[in-house]
């Protein structure tokens, strides 16, 4: 990572035309290096995706908006003096219909959308994990799926070694049982 | 003015429990802004569950401390590391960065806790004064001034943010879609429920935020490469010499200004008002040019700009019931959860929790001020704690805290959805801030624009002849508006940008 070039002085910066107000020169310089310094920071995050991530996240929209459309007019709309319980959610459905479709539309250079990369399986990953002990909660008790949880986020999601993982796991979860269990005495569901 | 309420408020901060609550806040609040990955966003929302168990005013004393707390331990992480951690101390970077790498760290640590002490109380000096003041002008507002002003904050928050601004408009909208799921309080009628109980009852506050804020930026940072080790700058004496401070005054005397006016504004207060007050003393400078090689007034101005917008923030959200941005949107929410509506009334009919609050901020950055000169190398040593260990300790905190609010699998269930939903949103750019935002104010929407329906009898155009929510929709006209007159107005700047990019 090159130290030198956010630290220098948004001065040094090779100066654009004259401008006839050097107020905002300035604090456009300023954004720019802001800016900069911010990209440097999501470089640590995926390479943007292309027009259709953007298409498509525009059309989900749009069938969010029209799925809102069809549910509240179904609802009733009433009249201005008497609206119905569909007025409303009718009334931004149609906002957002109209906004996705604006977005389908201007938005396929845009470049604010991330690629979905083989790091994006860690989430799923963990995403599984997740599922996995709101299912068991209720019927093993916290302690065995919270103790799966961290291993696994642990070993594998955060690549710590072995020895870590089961040590620092274990003394959460016993921490978790003193905080929530004898402490605090919240009803969680427990196998002990 | 009367100030016994403000006394009285004095008494309640000074009860040993919010006392604690206080000292609590602050130290996670600089806690999670040292460590990285969470925001103090994502912190509140995760706690959301603790405040069911303790009283109105403790709950917001420690969430505003975690609040106003986050923004001095960011820039530790600024100073020593190069990474800011928050937005708000971007420009922090690159002065206090220059000075720790000239092993002036301690100094610019030291005048960023004295700035943002002196910021932050200037701050709650003008919140004691101009809230009232606020409050009495709004008390006579009706349903429609209510409904006008509920969208002018939404439209407000969602185009000043970051990003892409339809993007962020759409999100709102689908955030008070959600809001409208459940039972019509008006014809009882049951919307969008798709026959399901659970889903009769609305959908909660806990697990929207929980899930939008919390679990959504764990499962989107389990994608960020960790393999940039940083070892941070050794930190030397943190008392700032006689002649930084003098260097310093002025700069913190004009981002305190800066910092309480841009803050009181929705949307990026915090942001803004720190890239103002760096561009507002370089200009002013007579050297110039030591910017970005180790100025102290670089530190000193946004450090103060960003906590005295912090502060003020607060105004539009205990004066009007309007957030004025994310977090606020999560207190607000903390707010309702314990009956109380922020507005107002808040002022007349909650002076405890009002004044309570307002007051803790004083004790609050006193603490902080305490704590952040001599105890930065504890936060320094905190800062090697790995990602890889946090992440799992807060998904578990987060998801049997969620159970723990009702005892019902379904919450957790409900915090997953909207985890993948808020990741998801994040993915394709989308901000999840407006949605949690116009959530939380889209049932007081309906309810005052149709209560306003009925008083107009029907006709919308009154909306308008009122004189203040007319102005109020006036308002919303030209925020709706502004990116177009923007782009008329700025045409010559694309155009520069590309020059110098590839000069």
């Amino acid at each position: 990572m090159s130290m030198s070039d956010p630290t220098r002085p948004p001065g040094a910066e090779p100066a654009g035309p004259p401008d006839d107000d050097p107020r905002r020169a300035d604090a456009d310089l300023l954004q720019a290096e802001a800016d900069r310094l911010q990209a440097e920071l999501e470089e640590a995050r995926p390479p943007h995706a292309g027009p259709l991530s953007q298409l498509s996240a525009a059309v989900v929209a749009l069938a969010v908006g029209v799925a809102g459309a069809v549910g509240s007019y179904a609802l009733g709309l009433g009249r201005l003096t008497q609206p119905g319980p569909g007025l409303w959610p009718f009334a931004i459905s149609v906002v957002i219909i109209v906004l996705s479709a604006v977005l389908v539309v201007t938005g396929r250079r845009l470049q604010d959308t991330e690629r979905f990369s083989r790091s994006s399986l860690l989430t799923a990953a963990g995403l599984v994990t997740l599922v996995a002990l709101a299912a068991l909660l209720p019927v093993i008790g916290f302690e065995i799926p919270s103790l799966l949880l961290m291993f696994v986020w642990l070993r594998w999601l955060g690549k710590e070694s072995w020895r870590s993982s089961i040590v620092i796991s274990i003394g959460a979860v016993a921490a978790f049982y003193v905080l929530f269990v004898l402490l605090l005495q919240i009803p969680l569901p427990r196998l002990i | 003015m009367d100030i016994s309420p403000i006394l009285e408020g004095f008494g309640v901060v000074l009860e040993p429990a919010n006392l604690l609550y206080c000292f609590v806040g602050v130290i996670i609040g600089m806690l999670i802004g040292v460590l990285p990955g969470l925001g103090p966003g994502a912190t509140i929302a995760i706690l959301l569950p603790i405040t069911y168990g303790i009283g109105p005013v403790s709950a917001i004393i420690m969430l505003a401390g975690i609040f106003y707390g986050a923004q001095y331990g960011g820039t530790i992480t600024s100073v020593l590391l190069r990474l800011p951690g928050e937005a708000s101390s971007v420009v922090t970077v690159f002065d206090g960065f220059a000075l720790a790498k000239q092993g002036k760290a301690g100094t610019a640590l030291g005048i960023a806790a004295i700035g943002s002490f002196i910021g932050g109380t200037v701050s709650i000096l003008g919140l004691t004064l101009v809230a009232p003041v606020v409050a009495g002008f709004a008390v006579d507002f009706g349903p429609p001034e209510y409904a006008a002003l509920g969208i002018l904050g939404v439209l407000l928050i969602s185009s000043i943010g970051n990003g892409n601004k339809l993007k962020a408009i759409i999100a709102a909208c689908v955030g008070l879609l959600i809001a409208t799921v459940g039972r019509d309080t008006f014809t009882g009628a049951e919307r969008f429920t798709f026959g399901s109980l659970n889903l009769a009852e609305g959908i909660d506050f806990i697990p929207i935020a929980m899930g939008l804020f919390g679990l959504s930026e764990i499962l989107y940072n389990l994608e960020e490469r960790h393999n940039q080790v940083h070892s941070p700058a050794k930190v030397g004496n943190v008392w700032p010499s006689r002649k930084d401070l003098g260097q310093a005054k002025g700069a913190i005397g004009r981002g305190s200004l800066i910092g309480f006016v841009l803050g009181v504004l929705p949307g990026g207060g915090a942001v803004l008002s720190s890239l103002a007050a760096y561009a507002l003393e370089k200009r002013r400078a007579k050297q110039p040019e030591r910017f970005g090689r180790g100025a102290v007034e670089g530190v000193a101005a946004p450090e103060t700009a960003n906590n005295a917008a912090a502060t003020s923030s607060f105004i539009p959200l205990l004066t009007l019931g309007i957030p004025a941005n994310a977090t606020m949107a999560l207190i607000f929410g903390a707010l309702l959860i314990q009956g109380i509506q922020p507005g107002p009334q808040l002022v007349t009919e909650h002076p405890d929790v009002f004044w309570g609050v307002v007051n803790s901020m004083y004790i609050g950055n006193i603490l902080l001020l305490i704590m952040s000169i001599p105890m930065v190398g504890v936060f320094v040593r905190i800062l090697r704690v790995r990602p890889a260990i946090m992440a799992p300790i807060t998904v578990l905190i987060t998801l049997l805290g969620a159970y723990t609010v009702r005892n019902q699998v379904y919450d957790i269930f409900l915090v997953i959805v909207f985890g993948v939903l808020g990741y998801l949103m994040k993915k394709f750019g989308f901000e999840p801030g407006p949605l949690v935002l116009a959530f939380v104010l889209g049932s007081m929407i309906e309810s005052s624009a149709r209560q306003s329906l009925l008083i107009f009898g029907g006709d919308p155009a009154g909306f308008l002849t009122r004189p203040i929510s007319g102005t109020i929709f006036a308002l919303v006209l030209l925020v709706a508006l502004w990116p177009l007159i923007g782009r008329f107005v700025r045409r010559k700047t694309p155009a520069r940008v590309e020059e110098k990019i590839s000069s």
